[in-house]
């Protein structure tokens, strides 16, 4: 009986020592790339992971609140070394993982080859974006309106995404004519190609998306793992393809 | 304008006008529920309830779709020149009025059937004519009905999110309600603005149960004597 105990005990608590699950907050942006690197991740080492999508900014203001999350890959460098600052998330553990690039999009093909000449005609009742405040990809976009001397002018078509994924869905439903929304998106839509404008870099500031392993997951091997399977090859592989620049 | 208090405005705004949009749609509804005995009451009861059961999400999902360009509701709009509905105030207006049916219609339906037929036969002997009949008896005595389902579509409407959430776009002072400013708020925690946002709705709707239990006690006991 004392063995079975044993046995018991054993497996309850050293049995998934090799094999740990390990839970993550995802900015929207990089959903698509996530579901190609988590199978990928889970074949290499054994481990789970359990993914979390939302706004940079929803996603940080659960993890305040105690969202049990792991680690976090953000949108920005803000938030993440905001929670290293506060002390929710384990020092020295912060990197970028992907460099996000913005594009103008539209879900009818030839609607236009270059956007910003686009955007100067008005010719459109609604350009999607994402809410500025809580997604990196919307700060962005409104920099690119700033930088173009559109920001005014087209206040009131700006119609706001609660995340960049929810700005895709507006523009690909034909509810908003056009979009800001990320180049990953554009790459991983299947439907229609529709038109894309990459917005040329000096119209926004970089868009360097950072991950850091969370005070909660800093026991946890799986979310370590996670990590360090990001830096890896095989990972790098998967981000460049949908059009994110690495270091 | 501050944009919280735009957002309060806006609010009350579309409340008031889905309020009055629902009494002039659900009292025939409600009417016709209450008085007919044909087959096909049963599944009309039923489409008329359905936001009560339905996660707002479906009922904004399928407002987006049939209200979109490629929609066929779309179509009609666009065609008679008003653009497409999301995004818009009047969309807001549309998608409300379809969340808070069930709010007046059961209600008035209720306050109809309780009123029996013995008020309206006694009227129609009197040569009231079927319209006489409704103002001057039925719509009289139902007045707790009217009462409760003017204050449970406003408050409702005023609850609104996951549908405005969906086809919204968050555009201040279009479509930006109070509940998307107090979730925009705690997104970006600035707890400050959404605790007083939050502190007057919960207020605010506190006050609306207790109006409305005042005011059923008194039209009760008016009723009675």
């Amino acid at each position: 009986m004392k063995k079975l105990a044993f046995l018991i005990v054993t497996f309850v608590f050293c049995g998934p020592a090799q094999a740990e699950t390990a839970t993550i907050a995802v900015a929207a942006n990089f959903t698509d790339a996530t579901r190609d690197i988590v199978p990928l991740f889970e074949k290499a080492t054994g481990h789970t992971v359990k993914v979390s999508y939302g706004s940079t900014g929803k996603l940080y203001a659960q993890i305040e609140n105690g969202a049990p999350f792991d680690a976090f890959l953000a949108a920005d460098i803000n938030r993440p070394s905001k929670a290293e600052r506060d002390g929710l998330a384990v020092n020295g553990t912060r990197f970028t993982y992907a460099k996000g690039k913005l594009a103008l999009w539209s879900a009818k093909p030839g609607r236009f080859e270059d956007g910003g000449a686009y955007l100067k005609t008005g010719d459109f009742e609604r350009v999607a974006i994402a809410n500025p405040k809580t997604a990196p990809y919307g700060l962005a976009a409104l920099q690119v309106l700033e930088h173009l001397a559109l920001d005014h002018e087209l206040q009131g078509k700006l119609v706001q995404g609660d995340s960049i994924a929810q700005t895709f869905q507006f523009v690909v439903s034909g509810n908003a004519e056009i979009g800001f929304v990320a180049l990953s998106q554009v790459r991983a839509w299947k439907g229609d190609k529709g038109s894309a404008w990459e917005i040329p870099e000096p119209y926004y500031a970089p868009i360097e998306q950072q991950a850091i392993l969370l005070t909660r997951g800093a026991d946890n091997p799986a979310a370590w793992a996670f990590l360090a399977f990001l830096k890896g090859a095989e990972a790098r592989t998967v981000i460049t393809r949908y059009g994110y620049g690495v270091e | 304008m501050d944009p919280d208090w735009q957002a309060v405005t806006l609010t009350v705004k579309l409340a008031t006008l889905t309020t009055l949009i629902l009494l002039v749609v659900g009292t025939p509804i409600a009417w016709w529920l209450a008085r007919s005995r044909h087959w096909i009451k049963r599944p009309i009861a039923s489409v008329v309830a359905l936001p009560l059961v339905l996660p707002p999400t479906v009922l904004g999902f399928y407002l987006l779709v049939l209200m979109g360009p490629n929609g066929p509701l779309g179509h009609a709009t666009t065609a008679l020149g008003l653009g497409t509905l999301p995004f818009t105030f009047a969309g807001l207006v549309a998608a409300s009025v379809c969340y808070s049916l069930p709010f007046v219609v059961q209600p008035l339906q209720n306050a109809f059937e309780s009123i029996g037929e013995r008020p309206l036969e006694v009227a129609a002997t009197l040569r009231a004519s079927p319209l006489d009949c409704f103002l001057t008896v039925a719509a009289p005595l139902a007045r707790p009905g009217f009462l409760t389902a003017a204050v449970l579509a406003f408050a409702h409407t005023v609850g609104e999110f996951g549908v405005v959430l969906m086809i919204g776009g968050s555009i201040p002072g279009e479509t930006k309600v109070l509940s998307i400013a107090i979730y925009d708020h705690v997104e970006t925690l600035e707890y400050g603005h959404a605790h007083w946002l939050a502190g007057g709705m919960l207020l605010f709707s506190f006050l609306v149960l207790l109006i409305l239990h005042q005011a059923n006690g008194r039209l009760d006991k008016w009723g009675r004597s």
